[in-house]
Parts: structure tokens; C-alpha cells; sequence
């Protein structure tokens, strides 16, 4: 990937990563956690890979996006507002009773959101009956999807995985946002779901194992997804909670909204890092 | 006196009634909001985390119970009553095992997280299961009292929990009876029944309408299945109009049980009060209870407009 393509999504990524905290902050609730650590991988997506047009969010033709983890929605309301779906000032009106930011996406309120999600282990599914739809229209969208790695306990994950293999879905790339970490503790503590790219490739899918915050590697499993007669998973190894220091690698902030001083303290490390790309890209051009 | 939620009195009843070996209690990564963490603490050889899988969770408390095992699974209410609402039927019902599925955030003061978290059809799922018994507690000691009468009871159960913070509204001489209501608040013009933490709600109405010189008994309906029929037919026998209230979906729920009971025993005017038809939205439970018109005034109002 050319080193100012990089920078760009690098920014844009930051960006949504502040808009995170601020969504989380003003609503005094919601999921930071497996927001900040799916950040990269959503930027990669909207703005390097897929088909979509804010201007027209319900073009038939379009690429399709499934946030099977639907409670990291302030991640996607952060990258849809980013790409124009709607203003980025509506953002802190997030989990408010009068706004269209629901806690978890719904369809039919958020321009740019494919499907309604929030009950896990069912976006996924969704995703394989949008990726079936594309083939019997014979129509060449593709359909993406993140999973969290709790997520795929969920049994309504692996029928999903058999079918979507079963049917030959190579327009379909699901991610497993491996942060190592759920709700109650450590995935291999609460419900060990490992080997977790091995059982995908029993189940019949092309499986790619990559760094989730490494932007070339997703955008090389995302070509290499185009070249498979399978379903692809790509196995994003990453940190919950990446880029804000004191939330990396703790799953007490899995659902936790920051006070107003640990607010200004996120909000300043990655001003930090913004102005550091910003420099950088001011000497590549 | 503080607000404890009925889920925290949940939590400290089991760590309180958990000392019989026969007790074992699942979760489904949410044990520290569903307060499952409070027995773990006690008792961390008996809690048994079956990660997010609620279904699987329910086929093997139905497996452990049919061994002679007493339990406890907990999930959200969303995902207890309805993601796993087929297990529940056929490996738990229907067989009668000893299983209480105790479900936290029930309605729509679950708040933030919003419609796709906020379970509003419980109660006439889980009512209309062959072999349930359904419970519904208000506050912190009929809570504790619910759980310990359903450890006692030899079947299936389904308690409705909540996430927010709730006033007390019995005292410490409380008598809890399984399938009884208790008139919390006397009178004759009216009779507001309610479940969870509508009770609360309907008391405050009560005395706005007490303002307005109509004086309404207030009856808490803890147990939703079986329901106190003898209690209801008495109730409109004595003051005409009933008002139901629930934190619920009216189709099926309270509502619907007490029409059931009135309608073949004494039929009356029922007025149904609880969500109407709806899905919910996130934001602060005060505001979620404004917009869907379950506030003390808005219930008061709808009893006014109901006698006229
Ligand atoms: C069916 C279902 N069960 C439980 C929950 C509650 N819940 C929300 S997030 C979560 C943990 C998710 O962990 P993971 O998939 O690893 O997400 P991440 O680490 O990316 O935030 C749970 C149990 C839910 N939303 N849906
Ligand atoms: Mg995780």
C-alpha cells in the first residue's frame, strides 16, 4: 500500500477513533472497548474497499456492511458520518431518546446501515441471506461483515458458517475482531472459542489470518477474498480498546463511558497522534 | 431508603439461599450485570459461565436439573425469553425440570442500549408455555422472597428482573405467597393493577388521583402465572374499572391475563396500560418512561380519561 494511502486512512481512522470516545462520552453509556479495536478494519472498508455512495444508501447494487457485533455502533455511526452518510455533528446525540443513533444500528433510522443488529450471532447470518440474494440475482456486490471473538460462542454463528460455505458464498468476507476479550473476562476463560481459524476452515471457508491494525494486510486479505471460490474469514488479531491507552487490553471498558477527565485524557492522545500523521503526510507531499 | 434494583436483590438472594449443593448457577458473559457475580463470589465452584450462548446455556440447565440439580440460568430477559424461547418450551417445560430463569433487564428501562436489548414480550411468551410459573417482583424483599419460593418450588420458572434502581414498596414484615397479589394501596373508585416496577409508578398515581378526589386501591401482581383470581373478580366486584399497568407490551402480558380472568368470571371495563405495539428506543429510562406514557401523571391521566 503507497505510504500517503496509508496516512490518509491512518487519519481517518483517528478521527473515528475520537469520535468514538466523544459518542460514548455524551451518551454516558455505550461500548468503547470493541468499538476502538474494529476502528481500523471499518476504515479500510468504507473508505479503500467498498462500493457505497452516500448519496444513494439504498442502491441495489451496492456493497453491503453487517456490524454482526452491532454493540461497537458507535464505531460505525463515527465511519458512515465520516464518508458523508449523515453530519458528524449528529453523532453526540447518540443513545438519546429523541435521535436516530440507537444504542445498536437500526436499518431503518441510520442512512448507510444495512441491517439491524445488537443480538449476536444473527448479523452474520443476515449477511449470508444478503450474499445468497447477490447470487441468485446474479448481481457482483459483496457483502462484508465484523464479528466480535465472543461472538462466535454463539452457535447461530457456525450454522451461518456452514451455509454461507455450503452455498459457495465467495462474495461474502467475514472478519473476526480478535481482541482476546469479552464481557466477563478473557475469551479462553469465559468460553474457549480456539482454535478459531481452524474451525472456520473445517467449516469450508478461506481463512486469512492478519494484524486487524495493520491497513495493508486488510487490504491485501480483501483482494485475496476476491480470488477464492469460498467464503473468506479474516482472523484480525488486534487490541480492545486500541488507541486510547488506559483502555488497551482491559475488558473493563468493554461497556464503560469515560468521565470527563479520562475523556479529555483519550481525546488528547489522539489529538497527539493526529497532529504526528498530519506532519507526516505534510512530508510525503 | 436507597433504590436497590430488583436484579441486585437477585444476586444477593442467591448468594443468601445458595448454601444447598444442589444449587448451580449458568450465565452467559453477562454475570456481572445480571449479578450472578454475587453468588460466584460465595459459591465460584457452583457458577458455571456457558459464554454467549444462551440457547445451549438453557438445554444444559435442562440437563443438569434433570440430574437433581436446582438451577439458576441468567441472561438478559431478551435473550432468555425469546433467543432461547424454544428450548425453554421443549427441553425445560415441557419435560417440568427445575430450572428458574432468572432474566435481568426486562422493559424498557433497560435504558441506553436500546430496542434491540429492551424486552417487552416476556411475559406472554413465557405465560403461555404449558408447566411455567412466571414471577414478577417489584422491589428489593419481594424479590429476595420470589427467588427463595421458587428454589423451593419443584418446576420451571421464569422471574422478570430489572436493570434500574427501584423505591421499596413492602416492608420487612412482607409475606410473600406464590400466585397471591397484595393490595398495597386501599380503595373504591378504581383498582390499578400492576406488575414490576409499575407498582411504584401506579402508587404515585394513585395519589395524584387521590388529589382529584379519586381514590384508586393499587394491587401488585407479583405473580403473573397463576394469577390471583380470586383477588381480581373481587377487586372489579368491588370498584368497577380495573387498570392494568405494565412495563410490557399490551398485547399478551398482564393485560391480557387479567382479561382472560375477567372476561370469563366477571366481565367489566378494563382499561390496558403498558406499551403500546411498539418497539423501544434508546435513551434515559425517566425518558423512555415519558415517551411511551408510563409516568405516574400519564397514568393518572389515562385513568381520568378512562371514567369518563
Ligand atoms: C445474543 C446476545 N447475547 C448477549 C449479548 C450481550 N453482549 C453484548 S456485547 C457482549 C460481549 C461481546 O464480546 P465480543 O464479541 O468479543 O465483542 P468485542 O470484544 O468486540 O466488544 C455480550 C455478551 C448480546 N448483545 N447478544
Ligand atoms: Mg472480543
Amino acid at each position: 500500500m503507497d505510504k500517503l494511502k496509508m496516512l490518509d486512512l491512518q487519519k481517518k481512522a483517528t478521527i473515528i477513533r475520537k469520535h468514538i470516545i466523544d459518542e460514548v462520552f455524551s451518551a454516558n453509556s455505550g461500548h468503547p472497548g470493541g468499538s476502538l479495536s474494529c476502528a481500523d478494519i471499518l476504515t479500510t472498508l468504507y473508505f479503500d474497499e467498498m462500493r457505497v455512495d452516500p448519496k444513494n444508501p439504498k442502491d441495489p447494487n451496492r456493497d453491503r456492511f453487517v456490524l454482526s457485533k452491532g454493540h461497537c455502533a458507535p464505531a460505525l455511526y463515527a465511519t458512515l458520518a465520516l464518508k458523508g452518510f449523515f453530519p458528524e455533528s449528529d453523532l453526540n446525540t447518540f443513545r438519546k431518546v429523541d435521535s436516530y443513533l440507537e444504542g445498536h444500528p437500526n436499518m431503518d433510522y441510520v442512512p448507510g446501515v444495512d441491517m439491524s443488529t445488537g443480538s449476536l450471532g444473527q448479523g452474520i447470518a443476515t449477511a449470508v441471506g444478503m450474499a445468497l440474494a447477490a447470487k441468485i440475482d446474479k448481481k457482483d456486490y459483496r457483502v462484508y461483515s465484523i464479528l466480535g471473538d465472543g461472538e462466535i460462542e454463539e452457535g447461530l454463528v457456525w450454522e451461518a458458517a456452514m451455509a454461507a460455505a455450503h452455498y459457495k458464498l465467495n462474495n461474502l468476507v467475514a472478519f473476526v475482531d480478535y481482541n482476546g476479550l469479552q464481557i466477563d473476562g478473557n475469551i479462553t476463560d469465559v468460553m474457549n472459542p480456539e482454535p478459531i481459524a481452524d474451525k472456520f476452515v473445517a467449516f469450508g471457508w478461506n481463512v486469512i489470518a492478519i494484524n486487524g491494525h495493520n491497513y495493508a494486510e486488510i487490504k491485501d486479505a480483501l483482494e485475496a477474498a476476491k480470488k477464492s471460490d469460498k467464503p473468506t474469514c479474516v482472523v484480525a488479531r488486534d487490541i480492545k480498546g486500541k488507541g486510547v491507552s488506559f483502555m488497551e487490553g482491559d475488558y473493563g471498558w468493554h461497556g464503560k463511558a469515560p468521565n470527563q477527565e479520562q475523556r479529555d485524557q483519550a481525546i488528547s492522545e489522539l489529538d497527539a497522534k493526529l497532529a504526528e500523521i498530519e506532519a507526516e503526510i505534510a512530508k510525503e507531499a | 431508603m436507597g433504590k436497590v434494583a430488583t436484579r441486585e436483590a437477585y444476586g444477593s438472594a442467591l448468594a443468601q439461599y445458595g448454601a444447598d449443593e444442589r444449587v448451580i448457577v449458568l450465565d452467559a458473559d453477562l454475570s456481572k450485570s445480571t449479578k450472578t457475580d454475587t453468588f460466584k463470589k460465595v459459591y465460584p465452584e457452583r457458577h458455571f459461565n456457558m459464554g454467549i450462548a444462551e440457547a445451549d446455556m438453557m438445554c444444559i440447565a435442562a440437563g443438569l436439573a434433570s440430574t437433581g440439580k436446582i438451577v439458576f440460568a441468567s441472561t438478559f430477559a431478551i435473550f432468555a425469553a425469546e433467543r432461547a424461547c424454544e428450548q425453554i418450551r421443549n427441553s425445560i417445560c415441557y419435560p417440568k425440570l427445575n430450572v428458574k430463569i432468572c432474566a435481568t433487564h426486562a422493559g424498557l428501562t433497560v435504558g441506553e442500549d436500546g430496542a434491540s436489548h429492551q424486552c417487552i414480550e416476556d411475559l406472554a411468551i413465557m405465560r403461555a408455555l404449558p408447566n411455567m410459573t412466571v414471577i414478577s417482583p417489584c422491589d428489593e424483599i419481594e424479590t429476595n422472597l420470589a427467588i427463595k419460593a421458587a428454589m423451593e418450588l419443584d418446576g420451571p420458572v421464569y422471574v422478570r428482573l430489572g436493570r434500574l434502581g427501584v423505591e421499596a414498596v413492602h416492608g420487612e414484615d412482607f409475606k410473600f405467597e406464590l400466585g397471591k397479589g397484595v393490595v398495597v394501596k386501599e380503595g373504591t373508585d378504581l383498582t390499578l393493577v400492576a406488575t414490576g416496577l409499575m407498582v411504584q409508578e401506579s402508587l404515585k398515581a394513585a395519589a395524584i388521583l387521590a388529589d382529584k378526589g379519586i381514590n384508586a386501591r393499587v394491587v401488585d401482581i407479583h405473580t403473573i402465572k397463576p394469577i390471583d383470581k380470586d383477588l381480581l373478580v373481587k377487586c372489579a366486584k368491588e370498584t368497577g374499572l380495573i387498570v392494568t399497568v405494565e412495563e410490557h407490551n399490551i398485547a399478551g402480558g398482564l393485560g391480557g391475563a387479567v382479561c382472560e380472568v375477567l372476561a370469563e368470571n366477571y366481565p367489566c371495563k378494563v382499561k390496558m396500560i403498558g406499551v403500546e405495539e411498539k418497539f423501544g428506543k434508546s435513551g434515559v429510562p425517566a425518558a423512555l418512561l415519558e415517551k411511551y406514557g408510563l409516568t405516574a401523571q400519564q397514568i393518572a391521566d389515562k385513568v381520568i380519561a378512562a371514567k369518563n
